[in-house]
């Protein structure tokens, strides 16, 4: 068998040195000729001058009837890298018994006027502390500073989404104390942030009643993915067309467990609802924390 | 337009790849994307070959296999075919649908050199 190649003698039609075919050659020259009729490469053979180079391609080496290049079955999932970093944040925020919510809302939805009175109002009850996510900007982690609760400010440049990973760095910075509610307000926008986990304990949608009643069907993933949706500004109901029962119908039909709270951040309607449902999420997180013993 | 973020994702997975199972080339990449993962199947493609320049996959053949969503259904007690997160069940017309699969992104198989 030719050691170039592979090929049986059977088959092969050799001339030279190597191989001896029951006819003498006088020349003594050692070209190496094949005929590779019966060849079924998929891969071009190189010939340089007499020779045949089969070691030529990426691999350096030849298999008769294989391609140089091969399969490798994977099953990755590709926001796992995004997904260990969340877990890292969630067992940093169980272990501390940190209640961390991300809210998430389309722009406008009055999330950072709604978080302001929220950080008036629970102030001298429990420990606070706010990361701030904007593409550009310091202007909202100035407001939240204003009202005396600790705020780290993410720009996230051409970002649409907070990541697992920023979060994990803000956190780092804030050094937020045990026992606290951690608020991270996601950049505006009902579409990216759905996909990235931070590590929240709950996720809270913000949804104001001068955008469309549609808005959880326009935009399911964000409110499929939700624990608690406020539906803001309902002081302006009387002026508008909104359909309030319609909006909290959708939400229910893309997300059946979903919780609803009506608030108005100006009025003050729902701001007890609401602030009884952080109290009790907090208590839950209090509850969670794993008992250290001695 | 996260898709740019997941393509990222992609190009890192590739490159850890890429120094662990020893090779310097991907000629092709097959993803699986679920019908409820979020992403759009198009922009990906866009992304996918601005992302990976300059990598181990620049030029790369991208193949998306598009998974379907499933649903767990609490009246039928039966697992159902969806389409959307708002879609009723097909059988009882129901809402009370828990989704079981369809949501997730993966890197099934890769062609290397």
């Amino acid at each position: 068998m030719c050691t170039v190649c592979g090929c049986g003698e059977g088959g092969a039609k050799l001339e030279g040195g190597h191989h001896h075919h029951g006819h003498d050659h006088e020349h003594g020259h050692d070209h190496h000729h094949h005929d590779h009729d019966h060849h079924h490469h998929d891969h071009d053979h190189h010939h340089h001058g007499d020779d045949l180079h089969y070691g030529h391609g990426p691999a350096g080496v030849s298999v008769p009837g294989m391609s140089q290049t091969r399969l490798i079955q994977l099953e990755a999932d590709i926001m796992g890298k995004n997904a260990r970093y969340a877990a890292a944040n969630r067992d940093r925020f169980t272990a501390a018994g940190i209640l961390a919510l991300n809210l998430v809302s389309s722009p406008g939805s009055g999330k950072t006027t709604l978080l302001c009175r929220t950080l008036s109002e629970i102030a001298d009850e429990f420990p606070v502390a706010v990361i701030e996510g904007d593409q550009q900007t310091s202007a909202d982690a100035d407001r939240i500073r204003a009202t005396g609760a600790p705020a780290i400010q993410i720009n996230t440049g051409k970002g649409c989404h907070l990541d697992g990973h920023m979060v994990g760095h803000a956190v780092d910075h804030l050094a937020p104390a045990d026992g606290s509610v951690l608020f991270i307000e996601n950049v505006g926008n009902l579409v990216c942030p759905a996909a990235f986990d931070l590590g929240e304990g709950a996720r809270v949608a913000i949804l104001s009643v001068t955008e469309g009643e549609d808005k959880p069907l326009k935009y399911p993933d964000m409110f499929a993915s939700a624990d608690l949706v406020l539906v803001n500004k309902v002081d302006l109901l009387p002026h508008l067309d909104f359909d309030i029962e319609a909006a909290m119908a959708n939400a229910r039909r893309v997300n059946p467990r979903v919780r609803l709270i009506r608030v108005s951040a100006r009025s003050g309607e729902g701001m007890g609802q609401w602030l009884d449902w952080l109290r009790a999420a907090r208590a839950m997180a209090l509850a969670s924390r794993p008992v250290v013993e001695g | 337009m996260h898709e740019m973020a997941i393509c990222e994702s992609i190009r890192q997975i590739l490159e850890e790849q890429a120094r662990s199972a020893g090779f310097t080339r991907v000629e092709r990449v097959k993803l699986a994307i679920g019908a409820l993962s979020g992403v759009e199947p198009e922009a990906l493609r866009f992304g996918f070959d601005v992302v990976m320049r300059g990598g181990v996959a620049e030029g790369a053949r991208l193949e998306i296999e598009d998974v379907a969503a499933r649903a767990w259904c609490m009246p039928c007690a039966a697992n159902v075919a969806i389409s959307a997160r708002y879609d009723a069940c097909p059988q009882c017309g129901s809402y009370q649908l828990q989704v079981t699969g369809g949501e997730d992104m993966t890197i099934r198989e890769l062609e290397v050199l």
